[in-house]
């Protein structure tokens, strides 16, 4: 291990906002691209249903 | 299934039957993502020493690396799929091309945010004119154009075939970009930093990087899937078998 | 074959030289453009002569793009392009001389141009030659690319800028080796090399840039 406290961790022996600016916008777009496509699965899957409860005439 | 036989390729070629393949592929390669993902942070967050010449900053590379080779790479293979949909006129092709154009696009911009990063720290300046840093924003901007393309064009099959086309202008273009880029660079060697002589680098960083580009790479391809079966569902909403998938239909 | 390929170019040319205001306007915008650069970075003619090569370049880039959106259009609208599809002659060749029509109403304007601008950013006559000939090799290949991207955004809503995203990319080694020539001879180097390159470029876009823009029209006109 590398690290003596979780403080010196988040610090990087002062290059902290520059590692963590990198790693924190890497996760957060890996999370939204999921999260976007997850949501445009439910929103085609919604569709489809609504158009077959209208052509079914319901 | 044999790997030989003919019924296992042909599941990979038309949507209907790619479609539930792809849903079973994606867990594998997320779950491997993940898994790679740990082990590389932990040995390059937490285990690896400290660079005595950069500091800690050196360990943006990690992500940086990954994302640079992840987004070229990623062009090369949308190209190859472009190109097979249309020559062959394999409509899964053209669906694969398309869902890995906004991943390509992602990592092209991951990788100047960390360089841009990286590069504050090391050389002073978040932005310098270098060959590879020009080259990364010309492939996004190749990636951009592609995506606008396609959103441009109403009709499926022409937003398709042109994107295509598009596509492999631009994979032949890439490499003249890149070396003009370098030219460009050597002749103007006074007004920027050279980088090229990168310091040498431990066995550790470079192994770590290879299992953080090999996460990448297994991401890549789980997004690329999960977005292919979405297409999948939004292109064929109409017929038949993705109504009795949904169970739209009594 | 060929007999149609000039028929085709004959008339581009005409309908352009009647209508005049093709012509006159990418001219107009180029001179425009290397005119504001003065305005915007000062009077000193020291510095206006290290950039001139790339305000020229740029401003030539920007120039021929503006007139590519018509290169297609007026033939996709008045139905011709079909026709031109369908004909027994092979689509690049008729694709090609429409490309020539459009370098020789667009590109070879500008070229003629240049030197006039080249002076006034106190360029010497040693680099307005070099200037002139980059052009005159450089300009052919913009309108060949630029006929991939006319081609490829033929007839959508909001063409005109989409069709800069698409192309302008792939501009960029044209501007690294016009604009190098260029910058090279200011500094004594020489610029051969880059015009053997710039050379080079164009022979692979003469021979790739029809068949790919003729493949995108098929593709438009499905």
């Amino acid at each position: 291990m590398n690290w003596n406290s979780f403080g010196e961790f988040l610090h990087m022996s002062g290059y902290g906002p520059y590692v963590w600016g990198s790693y924190g916008v890497f996760a957060l777009f890996i999370v939204v691209e999921w999260v976007q496509l997850s949501r445009r699965r439910k929103d085609i899957i919604a569709r489809i249903k609504r158009m077959a409860r209208m052509e079914r005439g319901d | 299934m044999s790997i030989l036989s003919k019924e296992f390729w042909l599941q990979f070629s038309s949507p209907k039957t790619f479609y539930p393949v792809a849903g079973r592929m994606i867990p594998w390669f997320a779950g491997g993502a993940i898994l790679l993902t740990l082990v590389g942070l932990y040995i390059g967050l937490l285990a690896a020493p400290t660079d005595f010449q950069q500091g800690d900053a050196y360990r943006i590379i990690y992500i940086h690396v990954p994302a640079a080779w992840m987004s070229m790479f990623i062009y090369i293979v949308m190209s190859v799929y472009a190109g097979m949909g249309l020559v062959l006129n394999a409509r899964l092709s053209n669906m694969m091309a398309t869902a890995l154009a906004p991943t390509g696009a992602m990592f092209a911009f991951l990788a100047l945010w960390t360089g841009a990063l990286w590069g504050r720290p090391t050389w002073g300046a978040y932005w310098v004119w270098d060959a590879r840093l020009t080259s990364q924003l010309i492939l996004l901007f190749l990636y951009l154009g592609y995506i606008a393309l396609q959103a441009a064009i109403d009709d499926p099959r022409r937003a398709y075939r042109a994107s295509a086309v598009l596509a492999l202008v631009g994979v032949i273009n890439v490499p003249i970009i890149y070396f003009s880029v370098q030219w460009w660079n050597t002749l103007h060697q006074g007004s920027s930093i050279n980088i090229s002589q990168a310091p040498k680098m431990a066995s550790i960083m470079l192994t770590t990087m290879l299992i953080m580009s090999l996460a990448a790479w297994l991401y890549a391809i789980a997004i690329a899937l999960f977005r292919v079966r979405v297409i999948i569902l939004e292109r064929e909403r109409h017929s038949d078998w993705v109504r009795d998938l949904v169970g739209a239909r009594p | 074959m060929w007999a149609a390929a000039r028929i085709v170019l004959w008339r581009d040319v005409l309908l352009a030289v009647r209508r005049q205001s093709e012509v006159v306007t990418s001219l107009f915008f180029f001179i425009l453009v290397v005119t504001l650069f003065p305005l915007g970075v000062g009077p000193d003619i020291e510095m206006l002569r290290i950039i001139a090569p790339g305000v020229v370049w740029v401003a030539a880039l920007l120039a021929s793009m503006l007139a590519l959106n018509r290169m297609f259009s007026g033939d996709y609208v008045d139905g011709s392009l079909e026709q031109m599809v369908l004909a027994a002659q092979p689509l690049p060749v008729l694709v090609f001389s429409k490309i020539l029509a459009h370098w020789l109403v667009s590109g070879l304007p500008l070229v003629v141009m240049a030197p006039v601008l080249g002076l006034q950013l106190g360029m010497d006559s040693d680099s307005l030659r070099v200037l002139v000939i980059s052009l005159l090799i450089g300009t052919p290949v913009l309108s060949l690319i630029g006929a991939v991207g006319a081609a490829l955004t033929l007839g959508l809503r909001g063409g005109g800028v989409l069709i800069s995203l698409l192309v302008l990319p792939l501009y960029i080694p044209v501007l690294i080796f016009g604009a190098g020539a260029v910058e090279a001879t200011q500094a004594g180097l020489g610029g051969d090399s880059h015009l053997y390159l710039l050379g080079a470029i164009c022979v692979f876009s003469l021979l790739l840039g029809p068949w790919a823009s003729s493949a995108a029209l098929r593709i438009a006109m499905e």
